[in-house]
């Protein structure tokens, strides 16, 4: 059976599932229901320093589909607005209950060192802490007040703050990157310098998740009014992935551990995640919308997967598609793959003709069977695009077969159809 | 024979679903509409939509089930199909619509395309207060229409939308047709024939005159003579006889006058049915007389059909309904003589196709009788008109060989004698007088 046993930045978990910072991580009561689910560590909802803050009522907007399965959640939640001793005094509690599980505090503070490290010491003094993350994502109001993304959105700040956090206590630190930039490896770079021991993204997106058409305002509404909100869930998994990727193949941070977040809701998710180079993953979204059950069979899908793969631990499997991610300008232009409609499970929905008819290349032809129609794919058109693959409703019914050929891996910049190519005698 | 007093108590003690007038499929509920909204795939040319005679958009009004958009939903069932409240509780959809559902192949569990088509078109007819349809401008043009059934009612609508003046006779008190006097109360609960009929009423341009009856004081001529285009749809007005001896005996009676007795009773007061009742048809109307007589209190009914299941006009999913309401399902068997509390039948067998008696006989206890052996064309009014094979003939317009005159529903042959098929019919036979009348 599959080793789960988890190491990031020195921080050792069972498996490699954490809580996110979030509401699910805000008190002992939730934590502990947590760690008797079975989730292997928690990141401590951001603390700050007192007075805490104060939230209003109405906080959680929803991206449903038409039969209400979550696609995208939101919040316009503060950080922790309890007092600073009594989370402390609790982080203390769980850890001493639970030792083998990993206890993160997560933090959040104004643009000073005091603050910062002030801030750090006073977590480090429980010694119940296995390190700190720090907050530089949150997209929405604690950002109006020079913190999260405020800070997050600026290289040289997410720096600064790494270097008074890692001068001020002996604890390992993550830091927590906004995807609310342009380029997510100057924040990554940035706190790799700073002396971060790992980054986790992403925080949330910045988003307004719906509108209420009735009151005519931004969900969640607040009396009338609405104000943008961070994002998460399912539909930010593919912005996350990519920016793990990012630092992942990056040269100057290929090294930095990452902790994976955003819409993980599926061992697969996570197995994604880490095969990008995530080290490890945190969940939020996905047990706010089923509870903390959902870990184990986040932990029997992911065990189960890697027996049958023949990966014996996460870091045997951790990174392993990094090396298959390249620029666009290094994919093989000689690469051809069509779509093979197999009959047999075919259910004659038609939209494998329809979306290709309407909006792509019109390779589906139709054909009159036996009191069905039949559906055939017609490879002088078809681009490979996939299209038809991912709108069949029955798994494997469509499938892209790759063609083989003798031709030569081509790239674009070598391709002779490149308009901008430079000779190849030329540049010798 | 002796009568006894149906459970009418069970109406009174408030128990609605031990009622004999209950709804067998009660209407969704929002949650359930929209789960099953979602099961729906948007199939491209939709083999569901070929499957139904009046040719419904069903992905597309699903779809708008799902997003919220339920008069949307209504309003694309109810353009194709303007009895689409009465076809979602009543179509045989095992064999149309649900028949073809691309779900069947994957899942073996269509979508709940008919109970749907009822979710959408409920709140449409009893709650928008708009109608969704307008008519167009008034071209001056009258047409009469004979009968107000399913049929004649869909060719009213259509042709008042479509700007002409329409009017309505009935033979009856109450417009509806089948759905007001045929079906089953178990499929059409409360007044919703009604409500439905005063819906289609509601685009305007339509008056129904009843008690007007074809033959009576209606003659085809004179209807010629006042109007610019006539529709029949009169349905099938007699019943088949069994044609032995005992069938003139009291407790003996038509099916379809059993059902209309039991539709047409006051509230709490049904009609008293036997103890014993034995149903001679294999078809809806036998199907639909069984259940209610067991619904109302009989202790034992027992359907009997001169052939085997797979011959029967109900289909598979009605005959287990029947069985599991109760009623004995006896096949191969066709009735020789009634007697005073008794009914003998003789075992039949089918080779080749052809049906012959074994004579080896049988005798069941009855003390209600209910024929339900078919339906004939009342053809004695019709003069003029060509009938063949029992039906109004027509051409592929709904032209009858009188000029002037076109016909549709039960009382034509274009498909099975269905609710839904009748609504086409009217529809068609609509679009055909409008281009006849605007030509």
């Amino acid at each position: 059976m599959a080793d789960l046993r988890s190491t990031i930045a020195g921080i050792r978990s069972p498996n490699p599932f954490w809580l996110a910072s979030a509401p699910p991580t805000d008190k002992a009561y939730n934590v502990v229901r947590a760690f008797k689910a079975g989730w292997g560590g928690v990141v401590w909802k951001t603390l700050g320093e007192d007075p805490p803050v104060v939230n209003v009522s109405s906080r959680y907007g929803a991206h449903l589909d038409t039969d209400r399965r979550m696609i995208g959640f939101n919040n316009i939640e503060l950080i922790s607005d309890r007092p600073l001793a009594v989370n402390l005094q609790e982080i203390i509690e769980v850890k001493r209950d639970w030792p083998d599980r990993a206890m993160v505090v997560s933090l959040m503070a104004t643009m000073t060192e005091t603050a910062w490290a002030g801030l750090a010491r006073r977590i480090a003094e429980t010694g119940a802490a296995d390190g700190l993350e720090l907050n530089l994502g949150c997209p929405h109001g604690m950002c109006e007040r020079g913190m999260g993304s405020a800070i997050g959105q600026v290289p040289e700040m997410v720096e600064q703050v790494t270097r008074w956090v890692k001068n001020a206590v002996n604890l390992p630190v993550i830091v927590k990157l906004t995807p609310n930039i342009t380029n997510i490896l100057w924040s990554a770079e940035a706190a790799k310098r700073g002396g971060a021991d790992a980054v986790s993204l992403i925080n949330t997106v910045n988003s307004i998740v719906a509108v209420d058409l009735d009151a005519m305002a931004p969900t969640p509404v607040v009396d009338g009014k609405g104000s943008h909100g961070g994002y998460c869930g399912p539909a930010v998994k593919p912005i996350a992935l990519n920016m793990v990727a990012e630092i992942a193949r990056n040269p100057d941070t290929s090294g930095l551990p990452v902790s994976g977040i955003g819409g993980i809701t599926t061992w697969r998710d996570a197995a994604e995640f880490l095969a990008l180079g995530a080290t490890n993953v945190q969940v939020c979204t996905a047990a706010m919308t089923y509870g903390f059950k959902i870990v184990e069979d986040m932990i029997g899908g992911l065990s189960n997967w890697m027996d049958e793969k023949g990966y014996r631990t996460i870091d045997e499997l951790s990174g392993r598609a990094v090396r298959n991610v390249v620029n666009w300008n290094d994919l093989n232009m000689n690469f051809s793959t069509k779509a093979l409609i197999d009959p047999a499970l075919c259910i004659d929905c038609g939209r494998c003709h329809i979306v290709c008819e309407d909006t792509s290349h019109q390779a589906i032809r139709i054909d009159q069977g036996d009191g069905r129609r039949v559906f055939t794919v017609v490879n002088e058109e078809c681009v490979g695009c996939n299209l038809c693959s991912h709108v069949c409703p029955v798994p494997d019914c469509i499938t892209m077969v790759p063609e083989q050929t003798d031709l030569p891996y081509v790239t674009w910049p070598n391709d002779a159809r490149n308009p901008m190519r430079v000779p190849e005698a030329a540049a010798e | 024979m002796t009568l006894i007093a149906p459970l009418a108590t069970q109406d009174s003690a408030g128990d609605l679903s031990a009622s004999p007038y209950a709804d067998l499929t009660p209407a969704m509920t929002p949650v359930q509409a929209l789960a099953e909204s979602n099961r729906c795939l948007f199939c491209y040319d939709a083999p569901c939509i070929k499957a139904c005679p009046t040719g419904i958009d069903i992905p597309a009004f699903i779809r708008s089930i799902a997003t919220g958009n339920l008069k949307g939903a209504a309003t694309t069932i109810l353009s194709e199909n303007i009895m689409g409240g009465t076809c979602g509780r009543v179509c045989p959809t095992e064999t149309l619509c649900e028949q073809s559902c691309v779900r069947n192949r994957a899942e073996d569990r269509p979508v709940a395309i008919g109970r749907l088509q009822r979710h959408a078109t409920d709140r449409l007819i009893d709650g928008e207060p708009a109608h969704p349809f307008a008519r167009a401008a008034a071209t001056g043009k009258r047409v009469a229409v004979v009968g107000a059934g399913p049929a004649g009612l869909s060719c009213a609508h259509r042709l008042a939308t479509l700007g002409h003046e329409v009017t309505v006779f009935e033979a009856k008190a109450k417009s509806g047709g089948l759905n007001e006097y045929g079906l089953a109360p178990y499929k059409m609960a409360d007044d919703f024939a009604q409500r439905e009929v005063a819906f289609i009423l509601g685009v305007g341009g339509i008056t129904v005159e009843h008690g007007r009856k074809l033959g009576a004081d209606l003659s085809l001529e004179s209807l010629r003579a006042n109007f610019d285009a006539v529709f029949l749809g009169v349905g099938l007005g007699s019943n088949n006889r069994l044609g032995i001896p005992g069938e003139e005996r009291a407790g003996v009676e038509d099916a379809t006058a059993f059902i209309e007795r039991v539709r047409q009773a006051l509230p709490g007061q049904p009609p008293a049915v036997g103890s014993k009742v034995v149903v001679i048809g294999g078809g809806n109307t036998a199907i639909d007389a069984a259940i209610q007589a067991k619904r109302l209190g009989a202790e034992d009914v027992t359907l009997v059909y001169r052939r085997g299941r797979a011959q029967m006009g109900a289909t598979a999913w009605e005959q287990e309904l029947a069985q599991t309401e109760g009623v004995v399902l006896k096949t191969f068997a066709a009735p020789k003589e009634i007697g005073d509390t008794t009914i003998a039948f003789e075992r039949t067998r089918l080779s080749d196709g052809k049906l012959s008696g074994t004579g080896e006989t049988f005798t069941l206890q009855a003390d209600m009788v209910l024929k339900a052996v078919g339906q004939k064309l009342s053809a004695e009014a019709l003069d003029g008109l060509q009938v063949t094979g029992g039906k109004i003939a027509i051409d592929e317009s709904y032209r009858t060989t009188l000029a002037k005159v076109w016909a549709g529903g039960d009382c034509v042959a274009t498909g099975e004698d269905l609710t839904v098929q009748s609504v086409q019919d009217g529809k068609l036979a609509a679009l055909a007088i409008h281009s006849h009348l605007t030509a």
